[in-house]
């Protein structure tokens, strides 16, 4: 069996579970008895080059991406606070290199996307314009939904991202079917499906794994484990924890990729979209992360330690981590500085804009409930 | 320049909460992710965290204050420069930070107006001299998909069965022999994950068309029919087009108890966003499978597994595509109306035929869609009969049958001379034994009671 990636985060990640450690032996043990199908191959070509060679340019790009979410996000929570945005408000701080890594890997014209309903920061990795999200978040016309999905439904089918869903667990099902469409057209497109620990033990999941696996079809289905579904911890809701290992029975090969680091969850993208593009079938990637805030915005978080949370922020962020990289690669802390300042500017006429724009008309109720008239 | 800390509304209710706790002392240097104050809701404690860096400059509200409505300035904090790169805030410079204004006024609501209705849409004629062709409601239904399929490339079918054995109640019989296996797809035996399939296709562009064995099976998937087919055009501002078909039997069958014995009607009914057409007889099983094939919305398809066999005439022309949201007048009449669907249509003109030997001159109304529901073909048949009943082949309560109640008594009240009757299965489980089965369900002389009922002649 592959030897298990190094833990840079064990501290928070899966702490010292005994059900976690790997065998010390090395067993040339088949996963299954057919010699071709190696669960363990992709990881395997991950370990070998884990880090992601970016350009300087790249290096660049990923920073301000991840920059522009973390910015984004903080606002957003600030407008929530000041009852601009109301109802649910799930934040992707922390989490940001997960959706630049593997994004950034994408083919715009072809490939689609589809995730729950922490889905802002999927839709900044696109470059979306920040002023129609933050609208959307706050019901305004201008949002990109017309204010009539909120926080958890945004879609730009213009970008092939396919939303936005709140039913924990539905958009793996609807990805499947997005796939399905990939292959029967022909487009040598491919459809990364994004969703959590939590929704890692619906049972729709493993219907979809099924039928994927079955079908061959061209999806990567990636667990953003952030280590608390809600405010159940891993350890306490899913009696396998590794969820790249929850392909096995459907010959799904997995790959686990430290998601706090945008270098290696590209170098992993890398690895698992060129599988898919070969025509071989789906890959389950299990990217470890952590949400730094709550579950949404009404969570108190008292279900984890306020040490655990900082010793994340101090020891495992990914922009601080990025921004070290680029400081290293020649950089100066005034140039990132004066990049931070441009996109917190960017940010606050967004949320001007989402503020200033008006409600949706009151016609608007009644349109998009059916696409023809009867 | 200072920024203002305002009391934040930490869940969709808050309108006020206790200051708890202050952290941080005048004086402090804030750092973005710090946790300022501590704030009790009405549900749990919340931590207040900075987002700005800079010098927490003046406390305003002290700790242990409550009701602090949502909004109130909590403190004032000396933002830290924007262009001072140096995080140790020993010379607070001007910030250039927006400050977020209060939220605009919402603006009066006008009245709200609902779109005019289309423009009403007719059956197409069915010129002089065409012939018929008498086809099982089956085969009208397969003969539908396939046209379908010939016409449009995306359209391909998907469920349990429906390839190599043909179709457990071989509706798609033939359809794998011309079309092939990647149009006629067998499923395993999941059905909320290939109704997730399915929905996805069709978001991506396909027109797939999802056969359940019967809609019983279909609770398992109701979560993507209603969540995900039905309402992500809506929420998507109308980006997110669903053009997909849910079909299958249903309904009772013949003895085969509670748990395989159920009309979905009134459920999908219910739901904005849904087309549900349940038709009877075969030249419409045929018209409406092609339309709504060809719609763009998602469509939930009820047939009716007893009516598979029985054979009617269909039109020999070469694109047979009915309107939906149309009823049909089965029979004219002028003494009572009788409005039903599906398997209801034929208990209900079997009815009329009985009435008609008693002096009883009565109209039968198929409304084969049951959403977006033809009100007007209802109401005109009430304005001409002032009498009417439904037959349905489900249960009474929360029915298709108590919509077209409220409607005659909403719209239709001057017409009335008499109450509007429910005619519908026992509100029990369907049993297994033969008779009590038989007396649950509805049959033609539970119809003709009602008839004569509100016609004052029993």
């Amino acid at each position: 069996m592959a030897k298990q990636p190094q833990k840079s985060k064990a501290s928070a990640k899966k702490p010292a579970a005994p059900s976690k450690t790997e065998p010390h032996s090395a067993p040339a043990l088949a996963p299954s008895d057919d010699p071709d199908f190696m669960l363990q191959s992709l990881q395997r070509e991950f370990e070998a080059a884990k880090s992601f060679d970016a350009s300087d340019e790249q290096m660049m790009g990923f920073y301000e991406q991840m920059l522009l979410i973390r910015r984004f996000e903080e606002k957003a929570g600030q407008l929530y606070g000041l009852g601009l945005i109301g109802g649910f408000c799930h934040l992707y701080i922390g989490q940001e290199a997960v959706a630049i890594g593997l994004q950034s890997a994408l083919d715009g014209d072809k490939d689609s996307v589809i995730t729950g309903y922490r889905d802002h920061g999927h839709m900044l990795a696109y470059g979306i314009d920040p002023n129609v999200i933050m609208a959307e978040l706050t019901g305004r016309e201008a949002g990109i939904s017309k204010g009539k999905g909120g926080s958890m439904h945004m879609f730009s089918t213009e970008h092939k991202f396919y939303g936005g869903h709140g039913i924990v667990g539905a958009q793996v099902a609807l990805g499947g079917g997005l796939a399905l469409a990939h292959k029967y057209n022909e487009d040598g497109g491919l459809c990364l499906a994004y969703f959590g620990d939590g929704a890692a033990n619906q049972g729709q999941v493993y219907e979809t794994f099924n039928m994927a696996s079955l079908w061959n079809l061209p999806i990567v289905f990636v667990v953003e484990d952030n280590q608390y579904a809600m405010g159940t911890s891993t350890k306490r809701s899913s009696a396998e924890t590794r969820f790249y290992r929850r392909g096995t029975s459907f010959r799904i090969p997995g790959m686990e990729v430290n998601g706090m680091d945008v270098l290696e969850v590209r170098a992993a993208a890398e690895v698992a979209f060129k599988h898919v593009r070969d025509g071989k079938g789906p890959v389950l990637m299990e990217l470890n992360t952590y949400r730094y805030r709550g579950h949404s915005m009404s969570d108190p978080a008292k279900y984890r330690t306020r040490e655990e949370v900082q010793d994340q922020r101090d020891h495992h962020d990914p922009i601080e981590a990025l921004k070290k990289a680029l400081i290293a690669a020649g950089k100066s802390e005034d140039d990132l500085k004066s990049i931070d300042k441009a996109i917190r500017k960017r940010v606050a006429e967004a949320a001007d804009f989402a503020e200033n724009s008006p409600e949706p008309e009151a016609p608007e109720l009644y349109t998009d409930v059916l696409v023809e008239e009867y | 320049m200072a920024i203002e800390l305002k009391m934040p509304a930490l869940s969709p209710t808050m309108e006020q909460g206790t200051l708890a706790k202050w952290l941080k002392s005048e004086g402090d240097t804030i750092e973005p992710g710090d946790i300022i104050a501590e704030i009790e809701t009405d549900k749990a404690t919340m931590e207040f965290e900075a987002i700005d860096e800079g010098v927490l400059s003046k406390i305003m509200i002290d700790e242990g204050t409550e009701d602090v409505a949502v909004g109130t300035v909590i403190a004032m904090m000396t933002g830290e420069g924007e262009d001072d790169g140096d995080t140790s805030a020993a010379e607070p410079a001007p910030a250039a930070a927006a400050e977020p204004a209060a939220a605009p006024e919402p603006a009066a609501k006008p009245a709200a107006e609902k779109t005019a209705p289309a423009a009403s849409a007719h059956d197409p004629e069915i010129p002089e001299g065409t012939s018929f062709t008498s086809t099982a409601v089956r085969e009208a239904l397969r003969d539908g998909m396939a046209e379908e399929m010939r016409r449009d490339e995306r359209v391909f079918v998907m469920g349990e069965e429906v390839a190599e054995y043909q179709g457990a109640y071989k509706v798609t019989q033939g359809l794998l022999d011309e079309f092939g296996a990647k149009r006629v797809i067998d499923t395993p035996i999941t059905e909320y994950g290939f109704a997730g399939i399915g929905t996805g296709a069709a978001m991506g562009g396909l027109r797939p068309i999802v056969e359940f064995m019967t809609f019983n099976f279909a609770m398992q998937a109701i979560d993507h029919i209603i969540n995900s087919a039905a309402k992500t055009n809506y929420m998507s501002g109308g980006q997110m087009r669903c053009p997909i078909v849910f079909r299958g039997p249903n309904g009772a069958a013949s003895r085969v108890g509670a748990q395989h014995s159920q009309n979905y009607g009134p459920w999908y009914a219910s739901v904005p966003g849904l087309i549900v057409i349940a038709p009877y007889d075969s030249a419409d099983a045929k018209g409406l499978m092609k339309a709504a094939i060809r719609s763009e919305d998602p469509v939930v398809f009820l047939e009716n597994e007893l009516v598979y066999g029985r054979s009617f005439d269909v039109p020999d022309i070469d694109d047979h595509v009915l309107p939906i949201g149309k009823a049909r007048i089965m029979r004219e009449g002028s003494d009572v109306t009788i409005v039903s669907y599906s398997i209801g249509v034929g208990m209900a003109l079997e009815a009329a035929d009985e009435l008609a030997g008693q002096g009883i001159d009565a109209e039968v109304i198929d409304l084969r869609t049951l959403r977006p529901l033809d009100k007007q073909a209802v109401l005109t048949s009430l304005a001409k009969t002032n009498r009417l009943i439904v037959a349905e082949e489900g249960w009474p309560t929360c029915s298709i049958a108590s919509e077209i109640q409220a409607i005659c008594m909403e719209e239709g009240f001057d017409d009335l001379d008499a109450p509007v009757l429910r005619v519908c299965n026992e509100d029990v489980p369907l049993p297994y034994a033969a008779n009590l089965e038989k007396l649950a369900l509805i049959d033609a002389s539970s119809i003709v009671e009602a008839a004569k009922k509100v016609c004052y002649a029993s």
